[in-house]
């Protein structure tokens, strides 16, 4: 079990006058075996908190740590061993022209471990896949189905942490129960680390102890999951989000 | 209603080269000026249906009884004559926005392009024109955001140009193909208040394409249920709660709840005679 700590977490895109400031300073610490969740406006940052921290980009300056382990120590094999992400948007993570058994056999390779056919059909039997699809091409997937290939290839490396980004938004809620509750098992059974971006209050009340609201690149706020029910949020952006959940949740 | 219905679809089967099943299998509908809903299991054939009607499916074989759209044998249309319809007429917001925008374009620009494909008008018309459309979807600073490439704005950024580009071309059907998914709930609100707006004072017809229960619960007029390439069950959205498919039913106990158990989430037990659809409700 891995605790992941973020600290004055800071990213500039763009350079002169079109520079922009995306995160100003941002720092919170995830601890070993949670589930912490990252809801907040569309564009405030919470992806690329995520990127920050899988090193996608290293523009960035701060200190981020998994087990007291600087992310840029790490050799991008070592890294990979570590830390995976779901990414938001499925079709843009998988290359097109590879079949779901190269998306899922190649870090299988690159990693040197072995069974690799008993892992893939573990592994896309686990996200409520059929075997045969270990033959399809992303085209020829439903966009829930992408996501769920994405769900794989993040799982089947077994990573103490894993990031999420929107990891069920594109699932009708029968399959994202079933996810669900595999991470929830998995976090429990092998104690992995995660960070979950959801724009759903209830799936982050459903699956994290604590979670950070941003606005404008900054967390507002840390709260508890208990925070939700009763609103018990200061931050006015994060009490108007939450009050706007729980009345989504009755009515729009 | 079938004398003003914008859609009107009969038995409308696909099944994609290289399959040996239906995607979607005799499913049949009609749409006035109204918000319906679909939902249903993830590749259940909803997005199939979208692009049925758009004949965006060059590799599959579609048949149906009939597919009228306005005046329109949808069936009957060249690809030329689509060309006119679709955009125009007819316009779908894709699930993956940002695979439908072109990768080494500045966002801001595709939008401009999309209205000058419809409207005469000058380049600096059409900036002016798309600005204002990335402010009306609640996109901050657009004047930055409109200079950005695809990979450079947010999922929900990426919805909200889709959902732009679709308002400027003034369309009378909109197919959205979960397109708040990766929106925060209260800017969700205000894009699902634009549609509405649309629905309500320009009379067209909307087709809501969403895992999202609580937003068809109370957004939409009807619901279509879809499970495994068969429409199951078609209801008043308000009684979404008493429905009687087990895959409806289903799906109703898998929800999270604020303030819920938090035990394992309730899964489904799928049965193969769920293909069958339940009787209409009167
Ligand atoms: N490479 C980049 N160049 C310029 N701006 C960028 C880049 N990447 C991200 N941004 C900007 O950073 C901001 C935050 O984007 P990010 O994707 O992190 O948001 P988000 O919180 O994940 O939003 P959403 O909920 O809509 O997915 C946006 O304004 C976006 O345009
Ligand atoms: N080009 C293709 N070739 C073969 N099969 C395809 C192709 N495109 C889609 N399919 C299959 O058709 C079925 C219906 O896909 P569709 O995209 O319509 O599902 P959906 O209901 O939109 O699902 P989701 O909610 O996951 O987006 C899926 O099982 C999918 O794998
Ligand atoms: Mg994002
Ligand atoms: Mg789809």
């Amino acid at each position: 079990m891995k605790r992941v700590d973020i600290r004055n977490l800071s990213i500039t895109f763009g350079t002169g006058p079109a520079a922009a400031r995306v995160l100003p300073d941002v720092s919170f610490s995830v601890e070993a075996g949670e589930c912490f969740g990252l809801v907040g406006e569309s564009g405030s940052g919470k992806s690329t908190v995520l990127r920050c921290i899988s090193m996608l980009t290293d523009i960035w300056s701060g200190k981020v740590t998994i087990g007291g382990t600087n992310v840029r120590d790490l050799a991008p094999l070592a890294r990979s061993r570590e830390i995976q992400m779901v990414f938001q948007d499925p079709y843009g993570s998988l290359h097109p022209r590879q079949s779901v058994r190269t998306v899922l056999s190649e870090p299988l390779k690159i990693h040197k471990l072995g069974d690799r056919e008993a892992r893939m059909s573990k592994a896309i039997t686990d996200v409520g896949l059929p075997l045969s699809f270990l033959d399809r091409f992303p085209h020829q997937l439903s966009g829930g189905q992408r996501q769920r290939v994405a769900i794989a290839r993040a799982l089947i490396l077994e990573p103490t942490v894993l990031l999420l980004d929107e990891p069920t938004s594109a699932l009708d809620v029968s399959v994202q129960a079933e996810i669900l509750n595999l991470l929830q098992k998995l976090r429990e059974d092998r104690g992995f680390t995660y960070v979950m971006v959801s724009h759903d209050l209830a799936v982050v009340d459903h699956m994290c102890a604590r979670f950070a609201v941003m606005q404008h690149g900054e967390v507002t706020e840390i709260l508890p999951r208990e925070a939700i029910s009763g609103n018990g949020a200061t931050h006015p952006y994060a009490r108007e989000l939450i009050a706007a959940s729980l009345a989504y949740e009755r009515a729009l | 209603m079938s004398a003003t219905s914008i859609l009107d679809v009969r038995n409308l089967s696909v099944r994609y080269n290289g399959t040996t099943c239906d995607a979607v299998k005799d499913v049949s509908f009609t749409l006035g000026r109204e918000r319906l809903g679909i939902v249903g299991e993830s590749g259940s054939g909803k997005s199939t249906i979208g692009r049925a009607l758009l004949k965006l499916l060059p590799t599959a074989k579609v048949i149906a009884d009939k597919m009228r759209f306005e005046e329109l044998d949808l069936l009957s249309l060249s690809e030329r004559q689509m060309l006119d319809v679709r955009g125009k007429r007819m316009s779908m917001i894709l699930q993956d926005p940002k695979f439908s925008l072109n990768p080494i374009q500045r966002v801001g620009h595709q939008v401009a392009e999309a209205y000058r494909r419809h409207f005469r008008c000058t380049k600096a018309e059409a900036r002016e024109k798309a600005l204002a459309m990335l402010d009306a979807v609640k996109i901050n600073d657009p004047m930055r955001v409109y200079d950005l490439y695809p990979h450079e704005i947010s999922g929900g950024m990426g919805q909200r140009f889709m959902i732009a580009m679709m308002l400027l071309a003034d369309p009378d059907l909109v197919i959205a193909d979960e397109p708040t998914s990766a929106l925060d709930v209260t800017v969700r609100l205000q894009v699902l208040d634009i549609l509405d707006g649309l629905v309500r004072e320009r009379g067209i017809g909307l087709i809501m394409i969403s895992h999202d229960l609580n937003l068809v619960r109370n957004f939409c007029d009807r619901v279509l249920i879809m499970y495994s390439g068969h429409m199951v069950e078609s209801l008043a959205a308000r009684e979404l709660d008493n429905a009687r498919h087990p895959y409806t039913r289903g799906l109703l106990a898998a929800q999270p709840r604020i303030g819920g158990s938090r035990k394992p989430l309730a899964v489904l037990d799928r049965k193969d005679d769920w293909i069958n659809a339940v009787e209409p409700t009167a």
